[in-house]
């Protein structure tokens, strides 16, 4: 099946800088493919590249297989949803999501007609007459969605859309988003440096740092098996500490953090004395009151806690431990450690096989 | 408490009114006063319509006061084409340092005064004058050409004079258009054309608006750049007034024409306001 959008080794320069730097992937139809960054990374460049606002230094992008790189931006089968949404407010919401169709030159009673399915779809029928202004974030939101999808682009790109609303409301949107890609059975390229909003919705997710792919996969593998120290730090909290290699056994390592810790880790392509960094997801520790009850795992410590960080389900604690490092560790909200305190002395232990290891300079 | 800050709204109140009640109200009820009586003989007056029955019933008068009418309008829509994309380049295209100095460039000729710009274009375009000696030097003339005198050169010098004031209102409106707007415009199928008349003069309609509102005002009321660089034909309204003033000593024709003038310029920034379908208060507020 050809791809809804390709890149092939994009490359975007301003003057010195390279702000994408040989970035090539492949979209297929009717998936949710975020990238993900930290701002400043180059996926703005990528999407604005895609849209038509900038033209790529060198490299191709192709559309249902056809390079669309000399289309203008008004040409080109995609649309996008702006950060802050960008709806016409001279305009009133119908207006706004019939500007596309008008240009096209459809006959004003099919407008009419496809403006009124549009908004039966975004779940609000008959506020067609309504100024932008009257609207909720949420509702903007939608009406910027169906804007775009009227025309039925082969790709609709979202650049972070849900930046503006406020907590609660994107938890909702998340949801909602992924429910109308599902109903327009549209590809959706989306932008943010939010991670659980890549992680909640795509299908696919690119996580990109100084203009170049990390790595792309799907949540979980991006979650569970990271391939480079950028997408270990980046998705999730860590515990890292840096450190030399003892011994290699397989994919199976020993090691000792600069601070002294013995470890037990996994990780590939590394040899015996190598410096490597390590994470350790902080709900990857097991907590225990006792030593017995951590003898299945690898690398197990004994420690005070030093500090109750209470965030509801996202409870953590910091433990010290015996030279002196601090680690992160996941509060279990089982009940059974409601009444810990600081100054309390706990047991921790975590599995080789969660503590990832990279070979580092 | 309540009783002081009615006191402090007065206070504040005051110089408006002293200005409004002083310099505009009073002297135009004078004014509409004198334009309202005729001379029957020295120092005897008597209340008659007479003045604005020779303004409208003189073929000259009439003829001026319509002219003058049409050409400002002009004057006006020429000078929203030229500063249309001057405003959009500086608001939307120029950026940062460029930007500033653009705008600044555009200040920098009302430092000098409007009678030593006037002269300006008199030194650049009169039989000797430096565009004369241009197009003999490249041949494009065979002979010293005068250039002013003219209704073209009376439209040019009005344009130059009401450009600022025109650009200061549309860069303002321009600039708080936010650029994804035009891009989504694009986006979304616009073609450069649609873009503009359906989202960019949409927008910027409230400057536009009142940019033409002040440039046809000034226009209407302007007396050196006709006065110096218009020909005999190009007799404007004001130096019918001043004529009717100064020279002839007929205050109550003169007045009765700044009535004639007072009228018109309501009656067409009304209108202006009407066909645009905006309020004076959206406009201005």
């Amino acid at each position: 099946m050809t791809p809804d959008l390709e890149c092939v080794d994009l490359v975007k320069r301003f003057g010195d800088t390279t702000a994408v730097n040989n970035v090539s992937f492949t979209v297929p139809p009717g998936s949710f493919f975020s990238i993900l960054g930290p701002s400043g990374c180059g996926k703005t460049t990528i999407m604005r590249m895609i849209a038509g606002f900038l033209d790529p230094t060198s490299g191709d992008i192709r559309i249902k297989g056809g390079s669309v790189l000399d289309t203008p931006p008004n040409k080109r089968p995609v649309n996008m949803v702006f950060q802050h949404l960008a709806l016409f407010p001279m305009m009133t919401i119908a207006e706004n999501i019939g500007y596309g169709l008008r240009r096209r030159g459809m006959p004003k009673a099919e407008i009419a007609r496809k403006v009124d399915e549009a908004l039966d779809r975004i779940g609000l029928p008959g506020i067609g007459a309504r100024k932008t202004d009257e609207l909720s974030g949420g509702q903007k939101q939608r009406v910027a969605i169906a804007r775009c999808m009227v025309l039925e682009p082969d790709v609709l790109l979202l650049d972070e859309p849900l930046g503006a609303l406020d907590l609660k409301l994107r938890e909702h949107m998340k949801v909602e988003l992924k429910a109308l890609q599902a109903a327009f059975d549209t590809t959706f390229v989306y932008i943010t440096h939010d991670q659980s909003e890549a992680l909640v919705m795509s299908d696919q997710i690119a996580v990109m740092s100084n203009g170049q792919f990390e790595q792309v996969g799907r949540g979980q593998d991006l979650y569970y098996r990271p391939e480079t120290p950028f997408v270990a730090g980046f998705i999730g909290e860590s515990n890292r500490w840096k450190g030399r290699i003892e011994r290699v056994e397989g994919d199976a390592l020993q090691l000792r953090t600069d601070s002294g810790l013995a470890m037990r880790a996994t990780g590939a392509g590394l040899v015996q004395g190598a410096r490597a960094e390590i994470f350790v997801r902080p709900e990857s520790i097991r907590l225990a009151a006792s030593a017995d009850a951590l003898s299945g795992f690898d690398n197990q410590l004994t420690g005070t806690v030093t500090s109750l960080l209470f965030n509801g389900a996202a409870s953590r604690v910091l433990v010290q431990d015996d030279v002196g490092e601090t680690l992160e560790v996941t509060l279990p909200q089982s009940g059974e450690f409601s009444s810990l305190q600081r100054g309390d002395a706990v047991h921790i232990g975590w599995g080789a096989g969660q503590a990832t290891c990279f070979g580092a300079a | 408490m309540r009783s002081q800050s009615r006191i402090t709204f007065y206070l504040l109140l005051t110089p408006l009114v002293l200005w409004l009640g002083l310099l505009i109200i009073i002297p135009h009820i004078d004014m509409l006063l004198i334009s309202l009586r005729e001379r029957i003989s020295f120092g005897v007056y008597e209340t008659s319509l007479a003045q604005y029955e020779k303004a409208l019933t003189e073929p000259l008068y009439l003829r001026t006061f319509w002219r003058t009418a049409v050409m400002s309008v002009l004057a006006t829509a020429l000078t929203l084409m030229i500063a249309f994309p001057v405003s959009y380049y500086i608001a939307k295209m120029a950026k940062g340092r460029l930007q500033q100095v653009l705008f600044l460039l555009c200040l920098i000729p009302f430092y000098v005064s409007e009678l030593v710009r006037t002269f300006g274009w008199m030194i650049l375009l009169r039989e000797t004058g430096l565009v004369s000696n241009l197009l003999q030097w490249v041949g494009l003339a065979d002979r010293p050409i005068e250039l002013l005198y003219t209704d073209a050169t009376m439209m040019v010098g009005l344009v130059y004079t009401s450009m600022l004031f025109m650009v200061v209102p549309l860069v303002t409106t321009l600039e708080s258009l936010d650029d994804s707007v035009i891009e989504a415009g694009y986006d979304l199928g616009g073609s450069g054309l649609s873009v503009l008349r359906e989202i960019i003069i949409p927008h910027a309609m409230p400057g536009i608006v009142s940019g033409c509102i002040v440039v046809f005002m000034l226009s209407l009321g302007n007396y050196l750049t006709p006065t110096m660089l218009g020909g005999k034909d190009s007799l404007w309204f004001t130096e019918m007034i001043y004529n009717q003033f100064i020279v002839r000593s007929n205050w109550e024709l003169g007045a009765a024409f700044g009535f004639m003038l007072l009228v018109l310029s309501s009656v067409i920034v009304w209108g202006m306001l009407w066909l645009t379908g905006r309020t004076l208060k959206e406009t201005m507020g």
